[in-house]
């Protein structure tokens, strides 16, 4: 089981095709917005770009701010969020500390589901999907990673 | 952030329109029929200013609208990525087209509308920022004189949300000074550039337009065909190679080339070669200059060619640098029609004139004229305030100054094109206007009638400049048909709105099947007759407001132009244009049965 990870962002050009085939494959809208990923430029277009995206961390503070329980871990990385559980009281999406989690117009959460979609509309494969190893199992693991 | 719901998959049956009114400070939403008669872009837009424009005033009365459209297929296909701006040309006060990309589609069509109208006129210089749940009109008198890039950053800060899905246009000094050749800046690299829709800003005290695009759409209702669709028309553009020279070279990829065929425009198209092109070609500033590429949003071709020029400005090794877009155009007009051969100018010059919102053809044409006139003693450095010189960039950087903000007489009838300063002061003959400032390409008489004739007077209305280069013979009947045959797909395309480096992936049949895919039956059913439509919709507007192609005079610098085809050949070139001119005239006044669309 892989996750997904903006490896090479650097290369990214602004063209929104990522969030636009999530938001269209994934999430049935037209959308830049209600999207697992989504580009933005960090302070203008001439300084680069920086993807949103759940980064599948090692203790979901998503999923501890849950009230409802609407959200578990996956054993691979990331999150996945039962709507039906869902009260839509956007507790995730304030939690979220890199703000990875969107809403739809009824306030249902969006979160990247670590599908992998994406990564094949990427132009310049700015994305990729990878084994899940966070930098905490590395330095628990007292090593790194040869990366 | 908000859905848009409704009766409808985005706007489908109906137009919905957002009109500004800047004399009050409110707003209208109306929705309009006829979507399946003027598809949206370039058809919207004539739609619209026929119901809205006044075409017996001035462009700079108050109530013109300025007019931003987008087409049914924005944001639903791939390079369906640009917006169509129509106004009253301060250039020749005729009613016009510039056509933009940057985030200005997408942000729209995700801001909930088809076109947004402005009218009226602000009190003080104001900012306009609308999104699909508000409307701001905010005080921007502290903006005014600010150059295009440094006031984007402050508007960044005055308007923060939808932070990387809104785009700002704004104008800069030109603009704001009424300037014909004032253009409006999209996004940082991209403009509406054109015949002087900046200036239209500028007399409505309009700084700069926000548009949030903070709303999402519903997928059609039967999504599979549009899915299906959707893959089909990426692997066309993403795997095929269809695309490649857009985002490899770029543009300036031609720019060896016309040389080689002696249609490269150089100081002031006195030649059409130059055995030194090779320092300023397309490969030449991928291999120096190029920083890295972006995209219009919605295009995953990237073709947005970044440079960067970086420069020492102490003894010590303390540096600044400089970021802009180049592209084939600005690099000719900039660059070979001022003589200048040295890659790190041309782009310091594009970034100047990007600063301050001058569009780059028209002021490097310009200033070419203006060096020769100098050259040739018919003005002086009282008029240019500077040593113009061929080849020498210290000047045309001042120069570019002065024409922005009309710093004297001459300037200022200078920035209101060059045929104003000429008829002042002499040098018509050698001025290299086709109905506007010259596009870069000397390829011959076909191109120089289409030009001046040609509805934006436009290298993009027809493909004039490539059938050129692939046809020597002097068939006249031909050569008009082509003009009005290749005229009618550009008019679809410009109403999807298609980016037009994208004509060969949107066949005719291809956009049925894309209109098909999203429910639009009965347009997908119609397109030549919504061609033809649009095309006359389009051309009633220009005679309506004061068009006549036999006005138009071709100066005598375009007659002494030698092109890989030889010398250009007088008698051929007038033939063209009066029977192009006629051809033009019969599809307004003489059209009982519109054309059908030929597209193979």
């Amino acid at each position: 089981m892989k996750i997904l990870k903006a490896t090479r962002i650097e290369r990214c050009i602004g063209c929104h095709v990522c969030s636009l085939s999530c938001a269209r494959l994934v999430h049935g809208l037209l959308s830049w917005q209600v999207s697992g990923i989504r580009i933005k430029s960090s302070g203008g277009i001439s300084t680069g770009f920086e993807a949103t995206y759940c980064l599948a961390c090692k203790e979901p503070i998503c999923a501890r701010s849950c009230p409802t329980g609407a959200i578990s871990i996956r054993k691979a990385g990331g999150v996945r969020i039962r709507k039906d559980l869902c009260i839509r009281c956007s507790s995730c999406i304030e939690a979220c500390p890199v703000n990875a989690i969107t809403k739809t117009d009824h306030g249902f959460p969006v979160v990247c589901i670590h599908c992998g979609l994406c990564t094949n509309f990427c132009p310049h494969g700015c994305l990729e999907m990878i084994e899940a190893v966070s930098s905490q199992d590395v330095h628990d693991q007292g090593g790194q990673t040869g990366e | 952030m908000s859905m848009i719901k409704e009766d409808r998959q985005v706007n489908k049956g109906n137009f919905r329109i957002m009109t500004v009114d800047l004399s009050s400070g409110k707003a209208s939403i109306e929705k309009i029929a006829d979507q399946d008669k003027a598809v949206g872009g370039s058809g919207l837009c004539a739609l619209l200013f026929e119901k809205a424009g006044l075409k017996d005033e001035p462009w700079n009365h108050p109530e013109q609208p300025l007019i931003f459209a987008i087409g049914p297929l924005t944001g639903y296909f791939p390079l369906m990525s640009k917006t169509v701006c129509a106004f009253k040309s301060p250039y020749h006060n005729q009613y016009t087209e510039s056509h933009g990309g940057g985030r200005s589609a997408l942000s729209l069509r995700f801001t909930g509308l088809d076109a947004l109208v402005i009218k009226g006129r602000a009190k003080r210089p104001c900012l306009l920022s609308i999104g699909s749940n508000s409307l701001e009109i905010k005080d921007a008198h502290f903006l005014w004189g600010m150059d295009v890039i440094y006031s984007g950053r402050i508007i960044r800060h005055m308007v923060e949300k939808s932070h990387g899905h809104r785009s700002i246009l704004r104008i800069g000094p030109a603009g704001e000074n009424l300037s014909a050749m004032a253009c409006i800046n999209a996004d940082t690299y991209r403009h509406f550039g054109r015949l002087g829709a900046g200036a239209v800003m500028g007399a409505k005290n309009l700084k700069a337009i926000v548009i949030l695009g903070d709303s999402s759409l519903p997928m059609p209702q039967e999504n599979k065909p549009y899915r299906k669709m959707w893959k089909e028309v990426f692997q066309d553009v993403h795997s095929s190679g269809m695309m490649h020279k857009y985002h490899d070279l770029g543009t300036p990829a031609n720019l060896e080339r016309l040389n080689n065929i002696k249609s490269l425009p150089w100081r002031n198209l006195q030649a059409s070669y130059d055995p030194d092109a090779h320092m300023i070609s397309g490969q030449s500033f991928a291999t120096r200059h190029l920083l890295r590429n972006l995209a219009c949003s919605g295009c995953p071709v990237g073709c947005i060619h970044v440079g960067f020029v970086r420069e020492k400005f102490t003894k010590d090794s303390r540096y600044y640098y400089q970021q802009m877009a180049y592209d084939y155009e600005p690099i000719f007009a900039l660059g070979s029609m001022l003589g200048i051969k040295e890659p790190v100018t041309i782009l310091k010059l594009i970034e100047k004139a990007d600063r301050l919102g001058l569009d780059a053809i028209s002021a490097g044409v310009a200033l070419a004229w203006a060096t020769e006139a100098m050259e040739k003693a018919i003005i002086t450095q009282k008029e240019t305030l500077l040593p113009l010189s061929f080849g020498h960039g210290a000047s045309y950087l001042e120069a570019l100054g002065h024409l922005a903000v009309a710093s004297n007489e001459f300037y200022r009838l200078l920035a209101q094109g060059t045929l104003k300063a000429a008829n002042r002061y002499g040098g018509g003959e050698f001025a290299c206007v086709l109905g506007q400032e010259m596009a870069g390409y000397a390829t011959g008489e076909l191109f120089f009638a289409a030009q001046s004739l040609g509805f934006r007077h436009s290298h993009l209305d027809t493909g004039a400049y490539s059938y050129e280069q692939k046809h020597a013979e002097q068939d006249l009947k031909k050569a008009v048909d082509f003009l009005l045959e290749d005229e009618l797909p550009r008019c679809l395309l410009n109403s999807m709105v298609a980016c037009l480096f994208s004509r060969k992936v949107y066949t005719k049949e291809r956009l049925a099947q894309c209109l098909e895919s999203l429910g639009y039956l009965d347009l997908a059913a119609n397109l030549d007759k919504a061609a033809a439509d649009i095309r006359r919709a389009r051309w009633k507007l220009r005679f309506d407001t004061g068009f006549d192609p036999d006005e138009i005079e071709i100066p005598k610098r375009f007659f002494k132009v030698t092109s890989w085809k030889g010398p250009v050949d007088r008698k051929f070139l007038l033939e063209l244009k009066r029977s192009y001119g006629q051809a033009i005239k019969n599809l307004v006044f003489k059209q009982a049965n519109p054309p059908q669309g030929t597209r193979k």
